[in-house]
């Protein structure tokens, strides 16, 4: 059994009478693409929310590398290592593509309170930056801000973004939303070897990707985890098939 | 060669024009003149210290009144009790009196203002929006009333200083040498502002401003970003009301009134939010309304609303926005 890096347990979150998380436990595990699937408002992004504390939970525990996390505060979590992308990009709009990751890479360097140094014209700090917008194929825009960079530019960013944060663990909200077909080839081969610099909790619409990619996949309806397991374990689950497979 | 972009061009053009304005006014030997312009920089001054806020961080504060009152009364006070030589306090056996050294004052005033403003924003940053604006207010409001009612040092009708707080050895009433005082001091807060806007705080700081969720989602911790520029801003907008009961000899109440808050408010939105000189522009055009337009009619305020809901409706970028165009980040 490899290491558990994140490890949910009897989690719930009520939304007046409808359970957003319903006694879920979830885990990840080191060096695996974890799969999140399920029906529209099965509340896989709520789950995610609940584990970046952006929503506080009703009650269970998320255990983090080992310590319990619940208590924590958004920023204290991302942190300690978790590195989030959002469902629908959020970015630092002025900002340039470049300043946007800087900035990622100046949190990871502790340094938001130093108050003289220029950042414009920190060569490290800008060349570091460069070398994600480089990773996910965005280096000549780099100085375009993000308010005009097209909806896919906006996708890769945020994985440039999370990628400059060094994270212990990767909560990927549907990357592929909107990226088309080429952009999805590419992140899908992209992912395919982030895995092995921290495992990736992947919430993904995108069947095919997540079919070739996933080393386990976890089945969300209603807040429930109905299944886990393999690709094959899944692709045969007759309990899936009937409650999202068979809408396909 | 200097290479320099639209704003740091139309920045230059403002310095300069302000020196030009002094020059021309020790040439003439009009010293009301000089006295007009110091009270601009002043002003500016405090409008710089909001624009910290207002403008990189997004902090809509009304309560900046509080800040620039605490320093005109941190002054007021000090000088009161050294002119009058009584001691203000005792402390641990030996006297604590008052003191006429500005270099003693402006710390000072910036320490008393910096505790305020921690406090004040401990709670006030807990809200946004409309809520922030409204905390803001009630706690400068709650200091204005209790300024009023505070006898020892004038309650409503004030505290005057009869000389001129003390500058090293210099004649401190001579308009001239205040203006340079003043005139310094805005240029070294300007520099520093601009060496904070383009540092890592600078930049965790205007990213809070346009999505905190993002930038606590990076590990910054938004609420200590946020907390530390309004303590800045506070200070320096304090040593702007020390320089201005300078200016008048006079402290009252009314520093700390609301009406002060929204005219340091509008000598930034004028200006342009944001902007290093925005607040610069934005004080000389008020100060310049009040006085030639306050000259014909007494409902001068009519005019200005009427300027500051154009550059709102039709110059977001208000004054400096309408020069150099939009902001520019590197």
């Amino acid at each position: 059994m490899t290491e558990c890096v994140l490890k949910i347990q009897r989690l719930n979150k009520k939304f007046g009478e409808l359970n957003a998380t319903d006694n879920l436990s979830l885990e990840l595990h080191q060096g695996e693409i974890h799969a999140l699937i399920g029906p529209n408002g099965a509340g896989k992004s709520t789950l995610i929310k609940q584990i970046c504390g952006e929503l506080d939970s009703d009650s269970g525990s998320i255990e983090f590398l080992g310590s319990e996390i619940n208590t924590l505060d958004v920023a204290a979590r991302a942190a300690l290592g978790l590195g989030r992308t959002y469902q629908v990009s959020s970015l630092l709009m002025q900002y340039s593509a470049l300043r946007n990751v800087m900035l990622a890479v100046q949190s990871t360097q502790g340094s938001s309170y130093h108050f003289f140094k220029a950042v414009a014209k920190d060569r490290q700090l800008r060349a570091q930056a460069l070398t994600y917008l480089q990773a996910v194929g965005l280096e000549k825009r780099a100085d375009i801000s993000a308010a005009e960079l097209a909806h896919g530019e906006r996708r890769q960013l945020e994985i440039a973004i999370v990628l400059a944060l060094k994270p212990k663990a990767f909560l990927l909200d549907e990357p592929m939303a909107g990226m088309g077909t080429q952009g999805s080839l590419a992140l899908t081969k992209f992912l395919d070897n982030l895995r092995h610099q921290a495992p990736i909790l992947l919430v993904e619409h995108d069947m095919d990707a997540v079919f070739s990619l996933a080393d386990r996949i976890s089945v969300m309806v209603y807040g429930k985890i109905i299944a886990t397991g393999s690709v094959e374990q899944i692709r045969q689950n007759p309990q899936v098939r009937e409650a999202y497979l068979g809408e396909l | 060669m200097l290479n320099l972009n639209k704003e740091q061009l139309t920045n230059l053009f403002i310095i300069s024009t302000i020196i030009a304005f002094y020059a021309l006014a020790l040439f003439l030997n009009e010293p009301f003149y000089i006295t007009l312009l110091t009270k601009v920089v002043i002003l500016a001054l405090a409008g710089v210290g909001l624009n910290l806020a207002l403008g990189l961080g997004g902090l809509v504060s009304l309560g900046h009144a509080a800040f620039f009152g605490i320093g005109g009364y941190t002054a007021g006070i000090l000088a009161s009790h050294s002119l009058n030589q009584e001691i203000m306090f005792q402390w641990l056996g030996s006297d604590i009196s008052g003191t006429t050294n500005m270099l003693i004052i402006w710390p000072l005033a910036m320490l008393f203002s910096g505790l305020v403003a921690l406090f004040i924003g401990y709670f006030s940053l807990r809200t946004k929006g409309v809520y922030f604006i409204m905390l803001t207010l009630a706690f400068a409001q709650m200091i204005y009333y209790f300024a009023i009612a505070w006898p020892a040092y004038g309650g409503e009708d004030g505290l005057s200083i009869y000389v001129r707080n003390q500058f090293l050895a210099l004649n401190t009433l001579a308009p001239e040498t205040f203006f340079l005082i003043c005139f310094s001091l805005l240029i070294i807060v300007l520099v520093i502002v601009s060496r904070i806007e383009h540092s890592r705080f600078g930049a965790a700081l205007q990213g809070a401003r346009q999505n905190e969720q993002r930038v606590a989602a990076l590990g910054i911790r938004p609420f200590g970003i946020q907390l530390s520029v309004f303590v800045l801003s506070a200070m320096i907008t304090a040593i702007a009301g020390a320089l201005f009961a300078d200016l008048n000899r006079f402290v009252s109440p009314a520093m700390f009134s609301w009406h002060t808050s929204g005219e340091i408010m509008i000598f930034v939105i004028l200006g342009g939010v944001g902007r290093l000189l925005g607040p610069v522009v934005g004080a000389a055009l008020f100060i310049l309304f009040e006085y030639y337009l306050g000259g014909l009619s007494e409902h001068w305020g009519l005019f200005l609303g009427l300027v500051l809901l154009s550059v709102v409706l039709f110059a977001r970028g208000g004054i400096i926005g309408l020069i150099a165009g939009t902001r520019k980040y590197d």
